[in-house]
């Protein structure tokens, strides 16, 4: 058994190298005048979101009864999407700022 | 109570406002400077007073976010007419929303708990409503500096969405 897993660990983590970098992406997302840009993103799990605010307010990224991502002014900030589904995300200050995510598995 | 404050500061806009709607007496840029600085100046004294008053989480968080972003949009502003060299000029508006905003301070300073969370949202709800409207049919349209009408849009955009997050927890808290 023990033997087993030492044999597999290289394997595991040679395969982790060659495929995690290639899969995952990171998709940026502008923040401009209380605007999200693009305002639909298409993305898959464990893709990297990373949104970077022009605006001299801060934002936030929020799910309702989810995540939230606070993006402070002329900053960056970012989240690595863990579960597939269709999102809808607003800023809990600006409430009229919208944004959308497709994750797909 | 609040009704009355509403139809008030409605009647100080429009009292206000009713001259500028003849082309010749348009706002001109230095009075249009001064009311939206005049206006975010307000918002933040009305959120201090929330802060050192209200024992509401939902509240005191709202009305430092409304010191943070009105404090942000007026740094920009005073930046701006720096820039252009323009000289704020105070004027009849600025001076209407000032008495409005004293009197509305006094008027909250005698409420204690709910009922002055309450008066102090439902008042925020109000008074981005108008200060928006007037920002809306009023002051953009008669700036003639691209940069301050560029301002003043990005400024509406970030009140009205002060506006919804009032209204929100207007709602927490009924």
């Amino acid at each position: 058994m023990k033997a087993g897993v030492l044999i597999h660990l290289p394997w595991l983590a040679a395969l982790a190298l060659m495929t995690a970098p290639a899969a995952a992406a990171t998709i940026e997302v502008t923040i401009d005048k209380l605007v999200f840009s693009p305002a639909t993103v298409e993305a898959k799990v464990g893709d990297t979101v990373e949104w970077v605010n022009k605006d001299v307010v801060a934002h936030t990224a929020t799910v309702k009864g989810g995540w939230e991502v606070m993006i402070p002014p002329k900053k960056s900030a970012s989240l690595t999407l863990k579960a597939a589904g269709a999102i809808d995300y607003f800023c809990r200050f600006h409430p009229n700022m919208r944004g959308h995510m497709n994750v797909a598995p | 109570m609040f009704t009355r404050y509403t139809a008030a500061l409605a009647a100080v806009l429009f009292v206000s406002a009713a001259p500028f709607a003849q082309a010749a007496d348009k706002p001109t840029d230095p009075q249009i400077a001064h009311i939206a600085y005049t206006a975010g100046v307000l918002d933040i004294e009305a959120a201090k007073q929330a802060i050192k008053t209200s024992k509401n989480k939902e509240v005191v968080a709202f009305a430092k976010d409304m010191e943070r972003d009105h404090e942000a949009v007026n740094k920009q502003a005073l930046d701006l007419v720096k820039k252009l060299k323009v000289k704020p000029e105070d004027n009849a508006t600025s001076q209407a929303l000032t008495k409005a905003a004293e009197e509305e301070r006094a008027k909250l300073a005698k409420l204690k708990g709910a009922a002055f969370d309450k008066a102090y949202i439902e008042n925020e709800v109000a008074y981005h409503k108008q200060v928006n409207g007037a920002l809306e049919t009023l002051l953009i349209p008669a700036a003639s500096n691209a940069e301050l009408k560029s301002l003043l849009e990005t400024g509406l955009k970030i009140f009205q969405g002060h506006e919804q997050h009032a209204e929100h927890v207007a709602g927490m808290l009924k």
